[in-house]
């Protein structure tokens, strides 16, 4: 469903991970570790396709992909309830029961502006829920969130994969998810400069 | 695409949405230029046409860099680029809020204002119809100059200098056309040239525009 082929990631002009392969069948999480730097974020947003790899191939539908970043993209001049109604808009999803799994309901009028870190969060990750989508790229998906809610979120991960989805989560945290696997980024790193630019190619 | 131009109208319209921005600074503009050139009324009617077109470019201006910078701070633009919509229909999207909250509301503001500079009566049609269909250009161009500085933070200088330049078409063409009309010529091949460039914008500006968010989102 979702196999990555000896990819080479970069972020801007450096080549920061090279020949990284996996392949991740229905139901699987990965959770990706390392250290600070290693490059768990650029080879997420090369997953999510913000940056085309420069070598290599990733087979999967990008309809099928919701990337969360470690911005929440939430608008603090709209309501929880209108943030929420914008998103399902953009996926064109119509889930009644995103306020109530992700404990916002008591927020729902609430401005972005007025929310918490974790609340801001919570709303952030709520939008994996809205699109509908099978693939959920993860960027340190627990930062800010209480014990409590770091407790539901992995529920609702552990959820998603038994239910067929595929997730690729980026941590420090272990989260207790049954089955998942580990890659060690730090393995794949890359010292050199890369020359070609994938920019004209993957411009559309 | 819909749910994109609707959430931009609200947010402009709500606090800090800079909706009110471009209109006070193309009314403070307009109004100051008797102050400033005295209350001599052949002279202001010669010069209205040129007055009120620079002062909606320069209104249009002022509101640019919020058209994608805000949302590339939260992180909505990153959202926005792995959502099921190309990025080409983002930017269309994004052009057409912006005419929506600066474009309309200057057309509309600009008859009583050409009233205020003594405007004569010939030149009220085209100097609405020129801007209706005249910042159509300057929004889909804006966007297109604010998909290049998305990346650059306080880049509303660099904004200006990249597109200042390519509103000069549309300025002269604008202006002529209200010009044209007060010394009784005819407008009709300025107003479709005016016009075939707003629409050549439309068409071409958010492929060019996407390829500017993909190069800066990289």
């Amino acid at each position: 469903m979702f196999h990555v082929q000896n990819i080479d990631a970069q972020r801007g002009t450096r080549r920061v991970l090279t020949n990284v392969s996996f392949s991740l069948n229905a139901g699987a999480c990965l959770f990706l570790r390392g250290p600070n730097g290693s490059g768990k974020t650029t080879l997420l947003r090369t997953l999510a396709g913000l940056t085309p790899p420069s070598a290599g191939t990733i087979n999967v539908n990008p309809d099928e992909i919701v990337y969360t970043a470690h911005l929440d993209a939430v608008k603090p001049q709209l309501t929880v309830a209108e943030n929420i109604a914008f998103w399902h808009a953009v996926y064109q999803t119509k889930q009644t029961d995103t306020l109530t799994r992700f404990n916002l309901s008591d927020l729902a009028q609430r401005d972005g502006a007025t929310l918490s870190a974790g609340q801001k969060r919570r709303l952030g990750l709520a939008r994996l829920h809205i699109s509908g989508c099978k693939i959920w790229l993860l960027d340190e998906p627990t930062t800010a969130l209480d014990a409590n809610h770091v407790a539901q979120f992995a529920q609702i991960l552990t959820d998603h994969c038994s239910a067929g989805g595929i997730a690729v989560v980026s941590t420090h945290l272990d989260l207790p998810i049954p089955h998942a696997q580990t890659l060690n980024v730090a393995a794949f790193g890359a010292e050199d400069f890369s020359a070609n630019d994938p920019f004209l190619e993957g411009a559309f | 695409m819909l749910a994109l131009i609707r959430r931009d109208i609200t947010l402009a319209l709500r606090s800090g949405g800079g909706f009110g921005l471009a209109l006070a600074f193309f009314l403070i503009l307009t109004l100051f230029v008797p102050f400033g050139v005295g209350p001599d009324r052949a002279l202001l009617s010669i010069i209205a046409p040129g007055i009120l077109w620079i002062g909606a470019l320069l209104s249009c201006l002022l509101s640019l860099d919020r058209i994608f910078q805000l949302d590339a701070e939260d992180g909505t633009l990153e959202a926005l680029a792995t959502a099921p919509i190309p990025l080409t229909g983002i930017a269309t999207a994004k052009a057409f809020a912006h005419w929506v909250t600066t474009g309309l509301p200057l057309t509309i503001a600009s008859a009583p204002l050409g009233y205020l500079l003594g405007l004569p009566a010939s030149g009220y049609l085209p100097l609405t119809l020129s801007l209706l269909s005249g910042t159509v250009a300057l929004s889909f161009i804006g966007m297109f100059g604010a998909a290049v500085t998305v990346g650059i933070k306080r880049g509303g200088l660099l904004l200006s200098l990249l597109v200042l330049p390519l509103y000069i078409p549309t300025l002269i063409l604008g202006a002529q056309c209200v010009t044209r009309a007060i010394d009784g010529d005819s407008t009709l091949a300025t107003f479709a040239l005016l016009s075939g460039l707003s629409l050549l914008t439309i068409a071409l500006i958010p492929f060019a525009a996407s390829m500017a968010l993909r190069a800066n989102l990289r």
